[in-house]
């Protein structure tokens, strides 16, 4: 089917993300406003005003009814999905990169930045039932990895904490103690900054993208490397189906020399890969920008992704796409 | 590896927890043979050629046969020396020091002179040896290091050592592969690799591998049995049956450019050195070996000027190469073009043919039959039109004119042999009469027929450009891209007409292409027609016998295409010198079938191994074509018996990989169900965990693949 292009976001997509219903579809972008559309039929809902940077990412929680931003600004905050009324505000003392919700909704785990001498860090945050007894405390701080850390999401029944970024490895940690558990041995894992991850349906297992130009499919519980997908060019962005056996991989070179090239030689295709075989099975272009974020529809009957160029791509798969085989 | 800075290295050694300061580096003692990657500086320095830059008496000439004069007259002798050796380089200051005999006071009839820097030295060295002071004063130049090795020689003759003889490598081994494969080297990072292309199977096979095995590019020998390294201290030719061992070597310190002889019996190396005043050209050595033996055959040293006349392009002002070789497979003859005239020079005694160069007024360029001595070159309008251009073809080494051609309001002309030598085209660019614009036409001349006749050929269009131009190897015909850029035509010529061999005929013309380039195949008959860079690697394969399409295709960004010595295969690919963008290459059947697609960060280089000429004749050669289905037998047999194979080992390979899966599968299922209470809890007892439940879903899909209908007996109908 004909991709629903919407045009809402006047800076580079940063994050999607659907709810659990698989109704609605957050978008996060370097403009200051999350966004939320009717994952239908690609109509605008409403923006989450009160940021003052680039927002990276969000979590929505599994009720639909909170909204959790990490943006620039240095902060995290809580909105009420429906109104677009911010509950709470985490501040921190360098840009929040990431947020993820855990099983419940009780907690969050939220990544900083390095910054002005802060190294980076992980955060564990209780989030309290009634916004009005919110409290800023973190339970858990985490520090150790060099670099950004790109993403940080809950590990089975939230035990661990599952964390990627630049430093290219890919880390466990216990969640209760903020020890390390598991590391990615560097002979397996990604050899250049890990810049996305992504859990599938039931946890079990994560995708990471990095640019050196491959994903990799690994356990949850084991850190297993289980699958490798490579591609031509820096992955940016990662998903995968909830139903079929396919995953999706997004990027492009990089934004800086994208002027200077002809817009075919960047590809800014999401490419399709079977999830078992590790082939590549077919490709969805259409954006002029590289590929920032990719996300499937829970009930896995259609994707959405986000460009540099500022568009979100909303495509639902036509019925061939369900009978493929390779 | 790549080069570590020293903060990085104690922050390294700091993690591994080592204390720097108590670590001895000299007592680390690498196993011979094994130099865990790391190069050593001093491995491949030559010994014999080692120069002492900084120390020593590299810079230290001594003058001999000078007058032997009195007291009164040691000054004016002193100014004279000085003056000569102060034009050549900056004498060191007290560097100038004319011993006397203690007790006539008369000077000894020599002096030493340091200079600054040792190339200053040499050159002084060069320019001055033989110099005529006046007729009894021949001065005698040497370095002062050459004195010692000179005062070695010892008295009496010794006769060398006779080594025993031991056999060489087959250095053709690669030919005698039992699958006829082809070979290729690339270059990527720091990589240098050969491999063997093996379409069958979809992939390239691996020879050798080998980091930091050149320090600029590779190049193969044109026959195939070496492949050049390049180094600071020199160039390498490596070859052998199995490994690539290095042969020989060849001392040439800086060298930047090498270039085979046709028959690989020689190598030419170049290199270029910033003069010691900045005023100057750069200083250019070229040497000429025997690359066999390795022995230094001739070198040519001199300022960049000398070698930078005709031609565009190349090196800081010199087109590569310098020397043309000509004489075909002989390597007979070799010349280069210098400021009215063209030098040629034979390799018998590496001095110029008839001790004197070709005259020729103003020529600026020239080029050789692929096959015969003859030279052909061009000279442009002189006297503004007085006099007109001229082609000519000058037969070498008796420089007898075959034939001449004037040609009027000419601004160009561009000289283009076909492979065997046969034919000649010329392609004339003309003012028009307004002398604003300039349209083309080719003149084609028919070396091998009596007389040399010429014919003119002019587009249909006069007035196109003209982009490419290609000969078909071995063959009679050629093809033309011309037009306006975006899509040009093609237009295929031969030079036989259906019933005249004597006449240039045109075949066909393609309109509107987007193609920039042409690559006939080494046997001809099948051309691609490539839009490379700027057309972002359009791909035609084209059948000229026929006259049509085979295959269109598109290699994204494509740089670079090379045929196969056989003409069998192509390959495509993208080199990191545009952009970093899809690095690698791809290997298409010759009809246009991509086989497979190899990507590499930092590409290169990519170079076929050339194989040397087919011993069969031409008859036998035709008796095949005629005869393949009976020859190709066997080989369809071998592809079909791999085909099997590989389909064979795919399902394999796909059933392990799905077990593997569903494993891995079940096993998130249990934990799944097992953690089913406790995700209830976090959850405070929300119930909803459908949708996280594996739908288990069989999909059976019948495809209908064949009907047949058999029509049985029914029993006992008999």
């Amino acid at each position: 089917m004909r991709p629903i292009l919407m045009k809402g976001h006047e800076r580079p997509l940063t994050f999607l993300k659907y709810n659990r219903e698989g109704d609605l579809l957050f978008s996060c972008a370097k403009d200051h406003n999350p966004t939320v559309w009717f994952a239908d039929n690609g109509e605008r809902l409403g923006t989450y005003r009160g940021h003052n940077g680039a927002v990276w990412c969000c979590d929505v929680s599994r009720d639909s009814m909170q909204l959790i931003t990490a943006s620039a600004d240095q902060s995290v905050k809580l909105w009420n999905v429906q109104t677009g009324a911010q509950l709470y505000t985490f501040s921190f003392n360098s840009p929040a990169r990431s947020v993820d919700f855990s099983v419940g909704d009780k907690l969050a785990v939220i990544t900083t930045d390095p910054f002005m001498g802060v190294t980076s860090a992980i955060n564990v945050k209780r989030i309290a039932d009634d916004p009005s007894q919110q409290s800023g405390e973190s339970v858990l701080t985490i520090t150790g990895p060099a670099g950004r850390i790109n993403r940080a999401v809950w590990g089975p029944l939230n035990r661990t904490i599952i964390s990627a970024g630049e430093d290219c490895v890919v880390r466990i940690w216990d969640s209760e103690t903020g020890k390390l558990l598991k590391e990615s041995e560097p002979e397996v894992g990604h050899k250049k900054p890990i810049s996305s991850l992504t859990k599938s349906a039931d946890g079990s297992h994560f995708l990471t993208g990095s640019l050196d130009k491959s994903a990799k499919l690994w356990d949850s519980r084991t850190l297993t490397l289980i699958k490798n997908y490579t591609t031509e060019r820096p992955v940016n962005a990662v998903t995968m189906s909830p139903l079929l056996d396919h995953v999706v991989l997004g990027g492009g070179q990089d934004a800086s020399s994208v002027t200077t090239t002809d817009h075919r030689a960047g590809k800014f295709e999401a490419k399709f890969y079977d999830k078992i075989l590790q082939e590549e099975i077919g490709g969805v272009k259409g954006h002029f920008g590289p590929i920032n974020a990719l996300a499937f529809n829970p009930d896995g009957k259609s994707f959405s992704s986000g460009g540099e160029d500022g568009y979100v791509r909303l495509h639902h798969f036509d019925p061939d796409y369900f009978n493929i085989k390779i | 590896m790549g080069e570590i800075s020293l903060n990085e290295l104690e922050a390294r050694a700091d993690a591994a927890g080592i204390d720097l300061s108590q670590i001895d580096l000299d007592s680390i003692q690498l196993p011979p043979g094994d130099d865990f990657g790391i190069i050593s500086d001093d491995e491949d320095v030559y010994q014999e050629e080692q120069m002492d830059f900084d120390y020593g008496l590299g810079n230290t000439i001594v003058v001999d046969n000078l007058p032997v004069v009195p007291k009164e007259k040691f000054d004016k002798l002193e100014g004279v020396v000085r003056k000569i050796y102060s034009q050549i380089g900056v004498i060191k200051e007290d560097g100038l020091w004319m011993p006397v005999d203690p007790d006539t006071h008369k000077t000894l009839g020599y002096c030493f002179i340091e200079y600054n820097t040792p190339q200053e030295a040499e050159l002084a060295k060069e320019k001055t040896n033989g110099y005529k002071l006046d007729r009894a004063h021949i001065f005698a130049v040497n370095m002062i290091e050459d004195f010692n090795r000179f005062m070695k020689v010892p008295d009496e003759w010794a006769p060398p050592e006779i080594r025993p003889y031991v056999p060489g490598e087959n250095l053709q081994n690669w030919l005698t592969d039992e699958k006829a494969r082809d070979q290729f080297v690339i270059r990527a990072g720091s990589d240098t690799e050969v491999f063997w292309n093996d379409a069958r199977h979809l992939k390239p096979d691996p020879v050798y591998k080998r980091a930091y095995w050149t320090e600029s590019y590779v190049q193969w020998s044109p026959l195939g049995t070496y492949l050049a390294t390049v180094h600071r201290q020199g160039a390498a030719v490596w070859g052998g049956a199995s490994t690539f061992n290095r042969l020989m070597r060849y001392a040439h310190p800086q060298v930047k450019l090498i270039d085979f002889s046709p028959g690989e019996k020689y190598l030419v190396t170049y290199s270029s050195h910033e003069p010691s005043n900045p005023r100057d050209a750069n200083r250019v050595v070229i040497n000429i070996f025997d690359v066999r033996t390795g022995k230094a055959m001739r070198d040519f040293k001199g300022s960049a000027d000398e070698f930078a006349i005709g031609g565009t392009g190349g090196v800081a002002g010199v087109s590569w190469p310098v020397f043309k070789w000509g004489g075909g497979k002989d390597d007979k003859y070799f010349a280069k073009i210098g400021k009215n005239m063209i030098s040629v020079y034979e390799t018998e005694s590496f001095s110029l043919v008839d001790k004197k160069s070709l005259k020729a007024e103003s020529v600026v360029d020239f080029s050789w039959s692929p096959t015969d001595p003859i030279l052909a070159l061009f000279v442009p309008e002189l006297g503004g039109g007085n006099q007109p251009a001229r082609v000519s073809l000058i037969q070498i080494p008796s420089k007898e004119e075959l034939r001449q051609k004037n040609l009027f309001s000419v601004s160009d002309c561009k000289l283009y042999w076909q492979s065997n030598g046969d034919y000649l085209a010329v392609k004339v660019d003309r003012y028009t009469k307004t002398k604003k614009s300039t349209y083309t036409g080719f003149e084609l001349f028919r070396i091998k027929e009596r007389d040399i006749p010429i014919e003119v050929l002019e587009l249909d269009n006069k007035n196109d450009k003209i982009i490419a131009f290609a000969w078909e190897p071995k063959g009679h015909r050629f093809a033309v891209i011309h037009g306006d850029s975006p899509r040009p035509d093609v237009s295929f010529y031969s030079m036989r007409s259906a019933h005249n061999t004597g006449r240039v005929s045109k075949l066909t013309t393609l309109k509107g292409k987007q193609a920039n380039a042409l690559f006939w195949s080494p046997s001809g008959r099948y051309i691609i027609l490539a839009g490379l860079k700027g057309f972002n690697g359009q791909l035609e394969f084209y059948n000229v016998d026929e006259l049509e399409t085979m295959a269109t295709a598109e290699h994204f960004t494509a740089t670079d295409i090379e045929w196969d010595p056989t003409g069998r295969y192509v390959a495509t690919s993208v080199t990191s010198v545009h952009h970093e963008m899809e690095n690698g290459f791809n290997i298409w059947s010759f009809n246009g079938k991509l086989l497979y697609r190899i990507l590499k960060d930092h590409f290169f280089q990519f170079l076929w191994r050339p194989r040397p000429p087919s011993f069969l004749s031409p008859e036998k050669e035709e008796e095949i074509a005629k005869n393949l289905k009976k020859y190709s037998k066997k080989y369809e047999a071998e592809d079909q018996d791999v085909s099997l194979l590989l389909s064979e080992q795919d399902r394999e390979k796909r059933r392990m990989l799905k077990d593997e899966w569903e494993k891995w599968v079940s096993e998130w299922k249990r934990l799944h169900e097992e953690e089913k209470l406790l995700r209830l809890m976090l959850r405070d007892g929300e119930a909803s965990d459908e949708e996280e439940e594996y739908e288990a879903k069989e999909v059976e899909v019948e495809e209908l693949l064949d009907v047949s209908e058999e029509v049985l007996f029914e029993f006992g109908q008999e």
